[in-house]
């Protein structure tokens, strides 16, 4: 898998939470089973979302990304629904482990968040550090991901890496 | 020797050497745990790497709690699986009516100090207030865990909460200690770091320690650790027969940064919707009516907490328009208040008692919102639909202030009534 993602801006604030992905009342309807909680992801905050969203869409926010809940659910349905990439000022951190779990990449960015409109087209390089918005010329360097998450990001998640080699990375 | 502190004691007695924070450490585990709401995913997790048969029973223990007794075929339908999951395997499984698994964990002695203990939870941060370097993660990372036995960490910066005041205010309690420090720190203000509590301990029971740290997560932190003093001492082994080995951080250790909350000056607080470092006095909110109040959660559901709202059930009936739902958080919380006549004060004032569920808190079961309905409760989180209907809201509360809700239909200053 290529750690480079270019796609469609999808543009939240601070303070998103577990809940605002996935509602807990989604969750405890469906008891576990993702593929049924699909079309409920973002469905308090962005009505339609799970029909506009194409594959390789960026979501763009701001401090405090995944507060909340430690389901690990949120991580996995941005992941099933082919979200490339999540870029936030800041994340919590149980959301940023199963990000990285889930193979969904995720980067700490500051600068580029605040020029970003709906629909930019940004790109993320997750190992050199870059994030750039290119509809609006604006490039930032930010700090990559040391080892082992780069290699659980390159093989797709902690469970496709160990599909792979057989063993933990640790 | 350096001076250290709690966090880097804990981690430097596995480690042989203490880390320094931003630094990525490989530790030991003694403890991960999952409940009903975080299983599915981890045993999917453990299925997919082929790894189901090598999860080790003595670390593992399981909780059927957030959904409990089922009140959907789909819960049962897991129930049934954990069950099943757990005789095979010889984990041990804390099933229906047991309790909260937070509370669970200090009262069967799970948690206890210097150990390390994953919960697939956010709120594992709880056991930090027994010593426990305990956190909470993911479905995946805790299928791993209890797998290996190991997780990678961050080691988080350290911040020392100096707490002053010999004893807590008329009418406050540690959930109003709680929600000013979330509201000091702002809900990302301790992202990835580590509070450790110091100074006048003496002014929070174990109970309110408990509160306390069980709430640092709101505010983004990994850890919420307090000293472990007699006080906890003697809680423990007189509560849960538990020996609890001291822990104090050295008197020179240094911290990446200082807080200070004077508790003296506390007054009872409500954490306003939909954002938990929302918080207003009392004073502010007063007079709006709530159509629901909710006693009960790992934040809020232990015996303190109970004694605290018949204080004021005790001579007032629940209002009419009012739904107030209590739910100590474990069968063991229940048996104390029942033989303590509590149970029948909350009955008789009016309350739906139940017990050892997380359900209303997330909106789960036994007690949802419908639109455009206000409750206040003594849970940890007031986010948009978190307790039912996107349009319903949620205040955070004492339980002190929620029984004074109970009894008036509105948010009220509960030293009225005390």
């Amino acid at each position: 898998m290529s750690l480079v993602v270019r796609g469609r801006a999808w543009v939240l604030g601070d303070n998103i939470t577990t809940d605002h992905i996935i509602s807990g009342k989604y969750k405890y309807s469906k008891m576990g089973r993702l593929e049924d909680m699909l079309p409920y992801v973002f469905a308090d905050v962005i009505p339609g979302f799970y029909e506009k969203v194409r594959p390789g869409d960026v979501i763009v926010a701001g401090e405090g990304f995944g507060y909340g809940s430690s389901r690990e659910h949120a991580a996995r349905l941005l992941k099933m629904i082919d979200i490339g990439a999540v870029m936030a000022k800041s994340f919590h951190r149980i959301f940023y482990r199963n990000a990285i779990n889930s193979g969904l990449p995720v980067i700490v960015a500051k600068r580029v968040p605040d020029v970003t409109e709906q629909g930019d087209i940004v790109e993320v390089r997750i190992e050199e550090g870059i994030v750039t918005n290119v509809t609006r010329g604006v490039v930032e360097r930010v700090a990559g991901l040391e080892e082992p998450l780069l290699s659980i990001l390159r093989a797709g998640g902690l469970v496709e890496y160990v599909k792979r080699h057989g063993r933990l990375p640790w | 020797m350096p001076a250290l502190t709690m966090t880097e004691k804990i981690l430097a007695k596995r480690l042989g050497k203490a880390p320094s924070p931003g630094e990525h450490v490989v530790v030991p585990i003694d403890y991960v745990y999952m409940h009903d709401g975080t299983f599915p995913l981890a045993l999917r997790v453990l299925r997919e790497m082929g790894m189901e048969d090598q999860v080790d029973p003595g670390r593992l223990i399981l909780f059927i709690d957030h959904a409990a007794p089922a009140p959907s075929v789909a819960a049962a339908l897991v129930h049934q699986e954990m069950r099943r999951f757990a005789k095979k395997h010889g984990v041990r499984l804390h099933d229906v009516g047991r309790g909260i698994s937070h509370q669970v964990m200090v009262e069967e002695g799970y948690a206890r100090p210097w150990r390390i203990i994953l919960g697939a939870d956010s709120h594992t941060v709880t056991l930090g207030a027994v010593g426990s370097f305990a956190t909470g993660v993911g479905s995946t990372d805790a299928a791993v865990a209890a797998v290996s036995g190991k997780a990678w960490i961050r080691v988080p910066e350290q911040v020392r909460v100096r707490l002053s005041g010999a004893e807590l205010p008329r009418g406050v309690m540690g959930k109003d200690v709680a929600l000013k420090l979330v509201s000091v720190l702002g809900a990302n203000g301790a992202i990835y770091k580590a509070l450790e509590f110091q100074g006048d301990l003496e002014a929070l029971s174990l109970a309110a320690r408990l509160t306390v740290s069980n709430m640092v997560v709101e505010a983004g932190a990994k850890l919420g650790l307090f000293p472990v003093d007699e006080l906890t001492a003697k809680t423990l082994l007189e509560k849960y027969d538990v020996e609890a080995p001291r822990l104090y951080p050295d008197a020179s250790a240094e911290y990446s940064d200082e807080l200070e909350l004077e508790l003296g000056s506390l007054e009872p607080l409500v954490a306003a919707p939909p954002r938990v470092d929302n918080v207003k006095a009392v004073a502010e909110v007063e007079g709006i009516e709530v159509d629901q109040v909710f006693i009960g959660s790992c934040t809020n559901g232990r015996y303190e907490d109970f004694v605290a709202a018949a204080r004021i059930l005790r001579r007032h009936h629940v209002r009419e328009s009012v739904r107030c739902i209590a739910v100590p958080a474990s069968r063991r919380v229940f048996q104390e208040l029942s033989r303590d006549g509590i149970i029948d004060v909350l009955a008789e004032a009016g309350c739906v008692v139940t017990y050892g569920t997380c359900g209303p808190c997330l909106g789960a079961h036994f007690g949802l919102l419908g639109e455009g309905e206000t409750a206040i409760s003594t849970s940890n989180r007031n986010f948009v639909g978190r307790m039912g209907h996107r349009d319903s809201k949620v205040y955070l509360a004492s339980p002190l202030t929620a029984a004074a809700a109970a009894v008036t239909g509105r948010i009220t200053d509960p030293r009225s009534l005390i």
